[in-house]
């Protein structure tokens, strides 16, 4: 009995010790996760010569607003850059989830004619790639969308997988629902907005979310078709900054004085990463969700 | 066409029992009604996948004929089908330079160690948040894990820089401060396979995570109950429950990313290299080639070679992994 009892005691205490360790591991691999962040943020926050003199550290060796106050006072730049990436992520993301959702709702319907061929048209780009090249013929000289915000805009709208997983979530609804609207007299349209839409809201906010991931964090269409800095969207003006100090000086010119490059470099990549850390928190739940229901496939 | 000739159902039925005397021109109306029904039903969905359909065969459809770029001396000021044919020049040239050679190696070679790291580092880290009684930690865990998905490659890039610029980053300040001379890492090829799997790692690993931990979760809690009472250890749970069982997903996502091993991450290679050229060795892979020979160099005639055997290699290789995820479980194959 006593015996019985020291080895359950022994027992609650392994477990105890493997839990603690197993939280410790997963404390570990989360700091690893924050820290590149926080470093960034630090600096951003750390004065430049300190930064210079220092190097990088995780807590400011002195602290100085001066970057933002820097970008604060000298705004334009970075505004017009923030507002390039706004437009283009809110008009792409929201055309882009309308039209792969009708798409993807027609194709979930058995009564759609020819839909599975239409069903392969939509698949095939995920098999088969022109590549950069055809591609890059293609927006330059056939649509000359050079320097223009729908080079942007255009490219992503329809992502074949992302139609195909809504076709498949759209395929679960039942499909009395439908069947019964129709009954009463309901058109497609109605039908599409006011029964389908909102009951896939899990699948909707999935792809909306990626979408708008996908057009904020953009900087390869820019980087393709975009020479005007007046067009460089918030990423592709980081990307510029950080390959090119030049383009950074030049961009403070009218300033006249020296701007603090390294820490302003970092609070404009800081001013970056905060709609999307808004973002995350807020729809996360949706996206694990999304991420784990939306099994793709073919017929 | 319009919602008028909807008729429902019954109305029809009704409407055609009472037969006149002639079969031949009912039968006629009868194809007809349907025909126009069929139309009304349909018209609107088609109107609905038209615009989609439109964007996909503007964008994924038309560039294609383009590719026979490849066989062709690009010549701007003579477009694409004006140009000469060239044969096969444009590839002997690729393959005959040994520039082929390094870029395909280096992309299956990078993609090989990316999908292995990734697939051990989220199965561990799926396993362990699964043993994680305690649900709002795990929340938390998963949420912190999570998030550097969202990150672009530009700011990886940032940190990266900060990680290990030369004079002021934070791994040379490590190891002056331990005794070690500090490494001029943008100038050392060897590292970089390294360097980049970890960060891939960074930034992906919560998704993996997110996707085995669910399957995990789904895990009938029976099995391990019947294991338990058959005195298993959790080891012995992991190993001949939860692994045989999650199978099936980790050899799916395995071949997902086998079949697309010929396309690099090319935001990665751009952003987190810098585009240094001493560093080209190790980290060209095909698509920072096409790039760089595209719009640096303006030679479109080996940048299209380029592209058209990652086409070609990538679409040989995503039917063979289809073919094999069908063998393996059908319900998950892709086509």
């Amino acid at each position: 009995m006593a015996m019985a009892r020291a080895q359950d005691s022994h027992k609650v205490q392994r477990r105890a010790i493997a839990r603690g360790l197993m939280h410790a591991l997963m404390i570990l691999v989360c700091i690893a996760c924050a820290v590149p962040l926080l470093l960034i943020v630090s600096a951003s926050l750390t004065d430049e010569r300190a930064l210079v003199e220092n190097g990088f550290q995780l807590i400011p060796s002195k602290f100085s607003f001066y970057a933002y106050q820097f970008l604060l006072a000298d705004s334009g730049r970075i505004l017009r850059a923030y507002g390039i990436s706004i437009f283009v992520t809110c008009v792409g993301a929201s055309l882009s989830l309308l039209l792969m959702s009708l798409l993807g709702y027609a194709l979930s319907r058995k009564d759609f004619p020819l839909r599975r061929l239409i069903s392969f048209f939509v698949f095939f780009p995920l098999l088969f790639n022109a590549g950069l090249v055809p591609f890059y013929i293609l927006m330059s000289r056939t649509l000359h969308l050079k320097d223009n915000l729908l080079a942007l805009i255009l490219p992503p709208l329809v992502l074949p997988f992302f139609t195909l997983l809504l076709r498949t979530y759209f395929s679960t609804l039942p499909r009395d629902l439908i069947e019964a609207a129709k009954l009463d007299g309901a058109s497609e349209w109605r039908i599409f907005f006011q029964i389908v839409v909102p009951l896939s809201t899990p699948a909707l906010a999935t792809v909306g979310l990626f979408s708008l991931l996908f057009y904020w964090n953009d900087f390869y269409l820019s980087l393709l078709f975009i020479n005007n800095p007046r067009y460089y969207n918030l990423q592709y003006l980081l990307y510029k900054i950080i390959s090119d100090l030049q383009v950074l000086e030049n961009s403070f010119m009218q300033s006249g004085t020296k701007p603090p490059l390294e820490s302003v470099r970092m609070a404009m990549a800081v001013l970056a990463m905060g709609p999307v850390l808004f973002a995350f928190l807020f729809v996360q739940k949706y996206f694990v969700r999304g991420i784990t229901v939306g099994s793709l496939k073919g017929d | 066409m319009s919602g008028k000739t909807l008729v429902p159902p019954e109305a029809t039925s009704q409407g055609v029992t009472p037969r006149p005397a002639s079969a031949k021109p009912t039968q006629g109306t009868a194809f007809m009604q349907r025909l126009h029904r069929e139309r009304a039903r349909s018209g609107p969905l088609f109107l609905m996948a038209l615009p989609g359909l439109l964007v996909l065969f503007t964008f994924s459809y038309l560039p294609l004929p383009d590719m026979i770029l490849a066989f062709k001396d690009f010549k701007a000021a003579q477009g694409v089908w004006g140009s000469r044919w060239v044969g096969l020049t444009n590839f002997q040239f690729l393959f005959g330079t040994g520039t082929a050679w390094r870029i395909i190696r280096n992309t299956l070679f990078l993609n090989s160690l990316f999908i292995v790291a990734t697939l051990v580092a989220s199965l561990a880290l799926a396993t362990l948040l699964n043993e994680i009684s305690d649900s709002f930690f795990a929340r938390i865990y998963q949420s912190i894990l999570f998030f550097p998905y969202f990150v672009s490659y530009v700011i990886v890039g940032y940190f990266v820089f900060i990680f290990l610029s030369s004079d002021n980053g934070v791994v040379n300040h490590v190891l002056q401060n331990v005794g070690r001379q500090p490494v001029n890492w943008f100038n050392q090829p060897s590292y970089w396979p390294i360097i980049l799997t970890l960060v891939t790692l960074w930034h992906n690993l919560g998704y993996y995570t997110v996707i085995y931990l669910a399957g995990i979760i789904a895990i009938n809690p029976e099995y391990y109950e019947a294991a338990r009472i058959d005195g298993a250890t959790k080891w012995q749970e992991i190993r001949y429950i939860m692994l045989p069982l999650i199978r099936p997903l980790i050899i799916i996502n395995v071949l997902l990313a086998v079949g697309r091993i010929f396309f690099a991450n090319f935001d990665l290679f751009i952003n987190v290299t810098r585009q240094q050229g001493a560093l080209l060795p190790t980290t060209d892979v095909i698509d920072t080639y096409v790039y760089r020979t595209l719009t640096t160099l303006g030679n479109f005639n080996m940048a299209s070679a380029a592209g058209l055997f990652q086409a070609v290699a990538g679409f040989v290789l995503v039917v063979l992994a289809n073919w094999i995820v069908r063998r393996v479980d059908a319900d998950q194959a892709l086509f």
